[in-house]
């Protein structure tokens, strides 16, 4: 990989650590001028265009391809199909561990979804290859299409979301339901999604004899790298991957996925360097989607307004040949101190490719959910949202009665509303209106989100000039993973940011884990926080075992490491540099690992989780139903903050998509096709800027000696939950019309204005 | 893609010679056309670029008080022409409610007329689609049609045009100008767009090898500028097509309608005119009852195709609220987000 230059702002000023600090992204200059190689940029000499054929039809068996016309399209080099492919080394419908998803590489001729791929034809150019794959024109036995929520039999899957039970209770739930003074019973839809990163997934993979070369954008290096290595029956350390920049990924690019094994297939079948790029449509199939869903809630509450119970009901559905299921009920186990829960779930097959996390997998659809229903109830009590809110807080996870590693939920609840202004709304709904004669409405959601880990691992060096080298296969997939790691390893080796080397984003470092679950930072930060202590430990070792070091004799402990130097702890005027005790040691350099993982004692003991309270605005026009968001605030607490400026950026992200989610997003599928009948941006909505109003985003002060050294919880994903029901609360506050089905459909509104 | 020839004719004659042959089709900036053909949905033989013909790109005031609009004015040159926009605030304001900022850069007057429906079975080749393919059926029409036709609709084709610029343009009496096989010829806007009875193949009034020259608006659509409106409801604040859309232009005479235009967007496979609406504006107050009145007569056909009966409320509610701006008087300056709800609202930001 080229060497990325990597910068920082000269504006920056650093006051002791760098954690902390808000520096703007390091690769926001290479960003900027269109000097970050992603994926697609790379164009190794000889390199052909691989253009993937996929299917029309959902359900059913391609019967013929006409191989010979595009062959003889001028260009085209080669053609592959399910008759003339490599051969791969282990069956792909074979799932070698839980994080091997079923994919379609050709292996029959059998359809299973819309948009599968069928063939892929390889030419000089993308134009070649285009029209190849159109002459292909596939004939196809077509067998009807499993579509929708209730496509089948229903049935209880083994497990949902990531080995998390499908249904789960604790205390009596039909018991609190029949004492309860005030009753929901409501049911809510949420509509299949598309991540839609902005950059479609993409390989150029480069076969070298035995050796392969890889740029792929990848969330999970060490997972794909196994699993290529699995699929092709090589060596591991046969593979490179290089993935130093995603154009966003959201669970997506988490695990290998089809398009990119037939790539590496089409660079085997013509020896050649090949480009595979999925084109808009074409990432409406194979490479995940979130599930969509049917919730129901029945909610008791007591004349007081403290809940008696709180039932989460889930159907989901999963592709007919592989088993993900959206655990959208489970996000009522954390946040409302009901005496009985009960979460459960249950599925139908359908033909759809198989669904996949989804930035808040289950969080973000059962979020909108139960907020609404929280909503409805407060209501029903004739209590204010967060009045209503406060009164069922959960001192203590209320599905394992754990207490919480941290939970500064109540002053984000305070400086939200203070910052919101929430005092002054109107209880009843429809009452506020602006200048205009607009109809305005104020809601609220919760937010929260798991604090995860995963296990990690890092390499750190201090060099013989003073400076400093950390390596880790972490991913920057535009959240800033090039910037806020750096920080994490400039103090964890006592250097300034710009003295150290930072390598992440290839698959010969060490494994950083997956990017996902919010985990990342933690993950990646833990064990980039133990490679420099190791790494400094050992420098210490050095000084202070040598007798002509001002440093001797105080012992491992008995020193701290800051701005190059060691420093005794108990005598700050004694101090030396690294490059002296290196010189003096006569050693190039020092070097040393270190470790991240999640902590079974702390797990066991505690429940972590981080926290947040969102408060939208809207405006409905009282007619015509158009609805816009003219404000919101959300105030979270997730424990450390390692940069500010680039923490409020995925809060905000997270905001816009859950404001998205409740307004805007859906995949429109034909019910009697399972097409997706809107597969490009034009049509698949979100939202754009004029959509997006001022965010205000607080970070709330909150310490957590329990879910990691560094007390990072992670921000990816909370930003979505809260966000969409606080946007859909407001809605109904502003018209007095509850909308059930998302995203709020003007057809719906119009009903009840 | 598939291969094709393309052109650059340096006349309109040798253009329209070029287009004359069975697979040409015309080429303006593409932002409609190359979607087709990116997704197979058009696969002409031939490309004839008219982007390079001399004199179709200017905005002219006639002796006769018209205004000749050359197609290949671009939709964002138009919108910002100072003179055009005070002149003809609704259709400045449709334009730029259309689309975003980058296409409108690039996207021409001609190209405007001539876009195609965004029915989505139309986009999708696996879907029968009676326009793409005569006889081959309409999978909209039991499909996702919420957006479609609730006006001049057949069992053939549900779909709508979708163009903003068209509806005041033909509520103001537009006149097309044509240069065909044999010369030039004129055809009113609303004549243009067909509606699809049984062939819904055939969009529009022209001619293999006709090119749209011009716009023209007759004089008296200026004596409209005072009251005109275009309101669009859409599913977010810009860059989407309208739900329903409506232009309104009123010529108000001591506090009499002397005299109404009124026309509907996103209802029918051309812009809407509702003269029959129109008529029971003219001479009288613009009052709330009439303006109820008026847009109970313009859906007084609407039914619905599919999921779509909303719509038909959705644009009775649409024509009062676009008479009621409109006769409230034209804003000074467009509205930051133009032909929003939420034009109003202060402190907005821009589409
Ligand atoms: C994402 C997206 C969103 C959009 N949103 C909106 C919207 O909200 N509102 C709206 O109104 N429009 C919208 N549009 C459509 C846009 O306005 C049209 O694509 C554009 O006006 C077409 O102009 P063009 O010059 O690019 O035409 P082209 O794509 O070049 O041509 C379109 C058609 O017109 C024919 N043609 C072009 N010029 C002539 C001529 N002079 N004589 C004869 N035939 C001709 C071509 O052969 C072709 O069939 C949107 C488009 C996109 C892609
Ligand atoms: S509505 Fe018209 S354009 Fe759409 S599928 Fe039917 S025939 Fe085709």
């Amino acid at each position: 990989m080229p060497e990325l230059n990597l910068t920082s702002a000269p504006a920056h000023l650093r006051h002791g650590s760098s954690i902390g600090q808000p520096m703007t992204r390091r690769d926001g200059v290479l960003k900027v001028r269109g000097q970050a190689t992603y994926a697609a940029d790379n164009h190794p000499p000889g390199m052909l265009f691989a253009v993937m054929a996929v299917s029309s039809i959902a359900h059913g068996r391609v019967t013929s391809l006409d191989v010979a016309a595009a062959k003889r399209h001028p260009g085209v080099i080669d053609v592959m199909t399910p008759d003339h492919k490599p051969q791969l080394a282990i069956d792909p419908e074979i799932k070698t561990n839980p994080f091997v998803f079923r994919m379609e590489v050709l292996q029959s001729d059998e359809v299973r979804y819309a948009n599968q791929p069928i063939a892929v034809v390889i030419a000089e150019t993308l134009e070649a290859a285009t029209e190849g794959a159109v002459l292909l024109a596939p004939r196809y036995e077509m067998l009807p299409a499993l579509v929708g929520l209730d496509a089948g039999e229903s049935f209880v899957p083994p497990v949902v979301g990531v080995g998390n039970p499908a249904e789960i209770h604790r205390g009596d739930v039909e018991a609190g339901l029949a004492a309860a003074d005030k009753q929901i019973d409501a049911i809510y839809e949420t509509p299949p999604q598309y991540h839609n990163a902005m950059e479609p997934h993409a390989i150029v993979a480069h076969w070298d004899g035995d050796k392969l070369q890889i740029d792929m954008p990848t969330q999970g290096l060490m997972l794909s790298l196994g699993r290529v290595a699995e699929l092709f029956g090589i060596a591991p350390d046969k593979i490179h991957i290089r993935s130093p920049f995603l154009g966003g990924g959201f669970g997506s690019k988490g695990l290998m996925a089809g398009p990119p094994v037939l790539g590496i297939m089409a660079a085997k079948l013509v020896g050649k360097p090949v480009k595979l790029v999925l084109r808009r449509e074409q990432m409406y199939g194979p490479v995940g989607h979130r599930a969509p869903t049917r919730q129901r809630l029945r909610i008791g509450a007591d004349a007081d307004g403290r809940l008696t119970a709180l039932d989460h009901h889930a159907r989901t559905v999963s592709s007919t040949f592989d088993d993900f299921y959206e655990p959208a009920a489970d996000a009522s186990h954390t946040l409302y101190a009901a005496p009985a829960i009960r979460t459960s779930h249950d599925a139908v097959r359908v033909n759809t490719g198989t669904p996949l996390f989804m930035r808040a997998p289950g969080e973000a659809t059962g979020s909108i959910a139960l907020e609404s229903a929280i909503d409805e109830m407060a209501w029903a009590c004739g209590m204010d949202p967060l009045a209503f809110r406060l009164k069922n807080y959960a001192e203590v996870e209320p599905i394992t009665g754990k207490p919480f590693s941290s939970k500064a939920l109540r002053a984000c609840y305070d400086q939200g509303a203070a910052r919101f202004g929430w005092a002054k709304r109107s209880l009843q709904p429809r009452q506020m209106r602006d200048d205009a004669g607009l109809l305005v409405g104020w809601g609220m959601g919760t937010a929260t989100f798991p604090a995860l880990m995963f296990q990690a691992e890092a390499r750190a060096a201090i060099r013989g000039d003073g400076t400093g080298a950390m390596e880790i296969g972490a991913h920057d997939m535009g959240q800033g993973a090039w910037t806020a790691l750096a920080q994490i390893a400039a103090d964890a080796v006592g250097l300034d940011i710009d003295r150290i080397t930072f390598k992440a984003g290839t698959s010969d470092l060490p494994d950083a884990g997956i990017a996902g679950g919010s985990a990342h930072t933690a993950t990646a930060g833990a064990a980039i926080h133990s490679a420099g202590a190791a790494v400094i430990a050992k420098l210490a070792d050095l000084a202070t075992n040598d007798e002509r070091s001002p440093l001797f004799g105080a012992g491992n402990a008995g020193v701290i490491a800051r701005d190059g130097r060691l420093i005794r702890r108990d005598d700050q005027s004694r101090s030396e540099s690294y490059t002296e005790i290196l010189a003096r040691a006569g050693v190039a350099e020092v070097e040393a690992r270190g470790t991240g993982a999640p902590n079974p004692a702390a797990m066991e003991e505690y429940a972590m989780h981080a926290h947040g309270a969102v408060f939208a605005e809207v405006k409905v026009d009282p007619e015509l139903g158009q609805i816009r968001v003219t404000r919101m605030v959300g105030a979270f607490a997730a424990g450390r903050i390692v940069n500010p400026h680039l923490v409020k950026s995925q809060l905000f992200g997270g905001m816009i998509w859950g404001m998205s989610f409740a307004l805007h997003e859906e995949a429109v599928t034909d019910r009697r096709s399972g097409r997706v009948m809107n597969a490009n941006l034009g049509e698949y909505h979100i939202p754009v800027n004029a959509d997006v109003p001022p965010l205000d985003v607080v970070t709330v002060e909150e310490h957590d000696p329990h879910v990691n050294a560094l007390g990072i919880k992670g921000v990816g994903e909370i930003g979505i939950t809260g966000s969409a029901g606080a946007v859909a609360n407001a809605v109904w506050h502003a018209t007095g019309v509850r909308v059930r089905r998302f995203p709020i459909r003007i057809e719906e509104l119009l009903k009840g204005l | 893609m598939k291969q094709f020839d393309y052109v650059r004719p340096a006349t309109v004659a040798e253009a329209v010679a070029a287009a004359a042959q069975p697979g040409a089709t015309y080429l303006a900036a593409g932002t409609n056309l190359l979607d087709l053909m990116k997704g197979n949905v058009s696969r002409p033989d031939r490309l004839v670029d008219v982007t390079h013909l001399d004199g179709l790109d200017r905005i002219e005031r006639l002796a006769d008080g018209a205004l000749r609009i050359g197609a290949l004015v671009s939709n964002a040159a138009l919108a910002h022409d100072a003179e055009f926009a005070k002149s003809y605030p609704a259709i400045a304001e449709a334009l730029l409610s259309g689309a975003s900022a980058q296409l409108r850069n690039v996207a021409t007057v001609g190209g405007n007329l001539l876009q195609r429906t965004r029915c989505a079975y139309f986009y999708d080749t696996a879907s029968r689609c009676n326009k793409r393919e005569a006889g081959s059926g309409c999978d909209a029409r039991d499909g996702e049609n919420r957006a479609h036709a609730v006006l001049g609709w057949s069992e053939s084709c549900i779909a709508t045009h979708p163009s903003d610029f068209c509806v005041p343009l033909v509520a103001l009496d537009a006149i097309v100008e044509i240069e065909g096989k044999n010369g030039r010829r004129e055809i009113p806007l609303d004549e243009l767009h067909r509606l699809p009875g049984n062939t819904p193949g055939r969009e529009s009034a022209l001619e293999p090898g006709d090119l749209i020259v011009a716009v023209r608006l007759p004089a008296a659509a200026r004596g409209f500028a005072a009251h005109a409106r275009y309101l669009k409801v859409r599913e977010r604040t810009s860059y989407a097509f309208a739900i329903v859309s409506a232009a309104a232009a009123l010529r108000i005479e001591n506090g009499k309608i002397a005299e109404a235009r009124l026309a509907l967007g996103g209802v029918a496979a051309k812009p809407w005119r509702a003269r029959a609406a129109e008529d029971i504006l003219k001479g009288v107050a613009p009052t709330a009852d009439v303006f109820q009145e008026a847009a109970w007569r313009a859906l007084s056909d609407a039914k619905p195709s599919g999921d779509n009966a909303y719509k038909i409320e959705l644009a009775r509610r649409i024509v009062v609220r676009t008479l009621t701006l409109a006769a409230a008087g034209t804003p000074a300056r467009i509205p930051a987000l133009p032909a929003s709800p939420f034009a109003s609202t202060s402190g907005a930001i821009h589409a």
